[in-house]
Parts: C-alpha cells; structure tokens; sequence
C-alpha cells in the first residue's frame, strides 16, 4: 500500500471540523508516484473552504489572494467552492506575483520572468489570506508577506496551502490550512496539476 | 525567455526581437507596480547605480532615476557641468574613479556617438546608454514601440512615419531598429537637408511631402528641430519648416483619418507640432513619460539580473 490516506469519502462537511492528521507515505521505487487522485482533491478542497468559513463567516472583510504563478488555480478552485456550493456572495479574489520580492534575484536559477498581479481592492485593515498549491522552502511566503505592504496595512494575514512539505523550511513559517502533509526529501519533486492549466486534478510526487 | 542576449544595453542594434519582447512583458509588470499605492520593489537593493550625463538632460535623466529608485537600487548622479571633465579627465579615467567606489552599472549620456561601446570595452560595469550624440537612445526607442504596442495591441504591421530632423536624431535610428525588429514599417519624412544621404540602406522609406506621410501611416513620431546640433542653416527659416512639416489640425483635418501621435520631448510648441494637437486625446506624449519609467525599469532589472 503506498498511499495511507484516511477519510477520503467522508463527508467533506464533516472533514472541517477534524484537524486532519493525515499525511501521505510512499513508496520510493515507483516514479512518479500519485499522491492524491481528483476525487481526493475534491473531498480536500470542500474541506479547506468549510475551514475558511469556520473563520471568516460571510467574508465581508476577507479577501483571498492566490500567489503566483500556481497558487491562483487552488483559489479560484476554492472561492468557486465557496461561492457555488456554500453560498458566500461579494467574494474578492487576487492574485499576487513575489517575483520582484524574491530574495534569490541574481542567485543561480531564479525565474526573471514575472506574472500578473491583479489586485483591484484595498486590502487595508482587511484579513487577507494568501493561498498556494505547494508549501516547500517559505521564502515565496516571506515575499508575498513584503510584497502585499505594497497594497496597504491588513488587519491580519492568513495562509493556506494545499500541500504542506514538511521538514523543508527555511524560515519560520507556518500554514493555518493545510490540504495535506507530505514527508519527501530534497531531491523528490510534489507537481500538483489542475485540470484547468494541465487537463487533470492530480499529484505527483516525481523523484 | 530566461535572460536578455546582451550584458549592456548600448544600442538597439545588438537586441534580438525576442530580448524586446522580453523587455516589454517585463514593463508590463512594472508598470502595474509603479500604480501601486506603495510603487516601489526591493529588487536591486544590493545594486549601485552611476548616472553620468555628459550632456544636459532632464525627462531621461529623471526617468533613470526614478526608475532606480522604485526598484530600490542605490544612485549617485554626475553631471560634466560640475565634475573634473571640464579639468581634463579622460572618460575611462572618470568612469573608473567612480566604479572604484563599487558601483555595478553606469547610465552614460554623452556627446559622442560611440562612447557607451567604448566604454563598455574599457570598464568592468553594465553600460546603459542614455544617448550618445547623435546614434542611439535605445530606452527612448523601446519606449516608444512600447506605447505604440499599448496602444494600438501590437507594433507588427503598423506603419510609423518619423517627421522631422532626422539627421541629428538618435531617436529616429534606434526607433527605426527597435520597429523594424518588432515588425513595423517605416517611414522618415522631412526636409531633404535633414535626411541622411543612405537612410534607404536601413530601410526605411523616404517621404518629402508631410500630408502624404501622414496618410499613409498609423502612428507619426514628431522630432524637435535640434539647433543646438546645427552648425550650418539647413533649411531657410523656422517660418518656412512650420509651414512645411509642422504637424497641426489643418494637415490633420486634410488627411481625414484618426493617427496616433508621439513626441519624444521637449516639444517646441509651435514649431513641430501645434499647442493644440500636442495637447489632444491622440497625442500620447505624457503617457510615454509614464512608460518610459516602466521600460527603463525593466532594462535595468533585466541587465542587473547579470551582474555576479
């Protein structure tokens, strides 16, 4: 058995309420191996959505921001959620690119090459919750923390992964939602893919 | 892309269409960020940057700096009026005395066609060339093709006529090369004096007549008649040039279709262009101030990328 997952056909509503201790184990001989299937990524997603409600309610004074570049697909999947499926009105989504607040500039393999910013909202004395698929070193978090001062003073900052890499920090950062928890070492490679930049909802872990 | 093809920026020529383009989605962000209520990214906060104007400059030199200044790089600013220029210092020797102090680029305008490539053949630091003489000015070309791409969605296939004194103008051939290499066709329009002998060998089209150039193309490029770049009278009066190639609402009126309209900078009101059509909804010469902060931006974040 390489994939341990538990709870995967409960009731997504239920899942809100448990702080899932679930994390994937593997089997390292098999690339790239499938950590979490489509149908998983559903009951995952209605999960973290119900978490947000937990803890923003109506989102009147919420507002997400998806980090760039792959962090935008989890959260316009999560505000569908919770606009469709939960019925919370006036959602306001952004997305934030951390390029030109990267502490990497002219270090070796750095992307030059920056993405949309689109934040057309104040976010001062609001909550703001950043979102990303992937939760590895911090240091894109660390950016994005500078790069939203640009945009105002929030009353608070959240962050919500939908992959949390554990034991791979380099700063002291840590998520308030998680999707899952994944134990992988440096040289493996967790590729979320969404069906709707990659034709499928699905992750790998890739060594 | 991952990176420009070039270590400098000394004229447009060395660019490949694929390093402006890079340029110009750079920009792009850029110009999303200096609309920020905070317009300022910290990316060049390890970097020193030189301006030395050689020449006397103010939209390009303030452009440069601002443009450090939002990507937070540090900057010392140089004018020949006040330096050892005038006590016999040669360039190389200045520059070096400057770079001594650990600065990693240097923005050069200077007087004579060719300095920035000879500099940069003598001096271990990024060139950025601001103008030199009457060669290029290739942030203000890339400006330019990148108001026109904003404006009009992309700078292929459009015709652009470049009106006026052609012959001094180091805008006109970085444009000419900065359109012809995003697909653009090109033609120079003003008195016989002020085209150069062979410009066709560039290829570009010349066009004596101001109202046939202007019905023929999408976008006119209004250059100032540079006197101080004039040691003889190349045409007989200033009279006579307004009457000819000034751009004004009654040769507007004649051509009778909408064109986008540029101006390098500064405007002689009155001479190459009216008060009244400078100031009209298609002239955009405020908004290449604005992207001019944007491209230079990009430049310097694209070439800073480069230093070890």
């Amino acid at each position: 058995m390489d994939i341990i997952l538990k709870s995967t056909f409960v009731d997504p509503c239920l899942l809100c309420i448990f702080d899932l201790g679930v994390f994937t184990t593997y089997n390292y001989t098999m690339n790239p191996k499938v950590l979490l299937t489509s149908k998983e990524i559903d009951i995952i997603l209605h999960r973290l959505a119900c978490q947000l409600i937990e803890n923003h309610l109506d989102f009147s004074n919420t507002v997400l921001i998806g980090l760039q570049p792959r962090g935008v697909f989890v959260t316009q999947r999560i505000a569908q959620l919770l606009t469709d499926c939960y019925g919370v009105k006036d959602l306001k989504i952004g997305s934030l690119d951390t390029t030109f607040f990267s502490d990497d500039f002219r270090r070796k393999g750095s992307p030059l090459q920056a993405n949309k910013t689109l934040i057309d909202f104040i976010v001062e004395d609001k909550n703001v919750v950043f979102i990303d698929d992937v939760l590895y070193t911090g240091r894109s978090v660390r950016a994005a923390l500078t790069a939203i001062q640009s945009f105002g003073r929030p009353s608070s900052i959240e962050f919500l992964t939908f992959i949390d890499r554990r034991f791979s920090r380099h700063l002291p950062i840590m998520p308030n939602y998680k999707g899952r928890k994944v134990d992988a070492i440096a040289d493996e490679r967790v590729e979320v893919r969404w069906r709707e930049n990659q034709g499928e909802d699905i992750v790998y872990l890739v060594k | 892309m991952s990176e420009l093809s070039v270590s400098h920026l000394l004229g447009i020529k060395d660019l490949t269409p694929k390093d402006i383009s890079f340029i110009f989605d750079t920009a792009d962000h850029f110009k999303e960020v200096i609309n920020r209520p905070i317009k300022k990214v910290p990316s060049l906060r390890d970097i020193t940057i030189a301006n030395l104007f050689f020449e006397n400059s103010t939209r390009t030199r303030l452009s440069f700096e601002l443009a450090q200044k939002r990507l937070s790089a540090d900057v010392v600013n140089f004018s020949a009026a006040s330096s050892s220029v005038k006590k016999g210092e040669t360039l190389v020797d200045t520059v070096n005395n400057i770079l001594a102090m650990k600065v990693d680029m240097v923005v050069m305008r200077h007087p004579l066609a060719g300095a920035g490539v000879y500099l940069s053949k003598k001096v271990d630091s990024v060139i950025i060339n601001a103008g030199d003489g009457a060669h290029e000015h290739p942030t203000q070309a890339l400006l330019d093709s990148y108001s026109i791409r904003q404006e009009l969605g992309e700078v292929a296939g459009k015709k652009v006529v470049i009106v006026g004194d052609i012959l001094h103008s180091r805008v006109a051939l970085s444009n000419i090369y900065a359109l012809q290499k995003m697909g653009a066709e090109v033609k120079v329009c003003g008195p016989k004096t002020l085209i150069p002998k062979y410009i066709e060998s560039l290829g570009v089209s010349v066009e004596l007549n101001l109202e046939k150039a202007l019905k023929w193309c999408d976008v006119a490029n209004m250059l100032r008649v540079q006197n101080e770049r004039m040691d003889i009278s190349y045409f007989p009066s200033t009279r006579e040039y307004v009457d000819q190639y000034q751009l004004n609402a009654g040769v507007l009126q004649k051509i009778d279709k909408e064109i986008l309209i540029m101006h390098p900078g500064p405007i002689n009101r009155g001479v190459e262009i009216t008060s009244e059509i400078a100031d009209s909804s298609n002239a955009i010469i405020l908004d290449q101030v604005e992207n001019g902060v944007a491209v230079r931006m990009a430049v310097m974040y694209l070439l800073a990328s480069k230093i070890k």
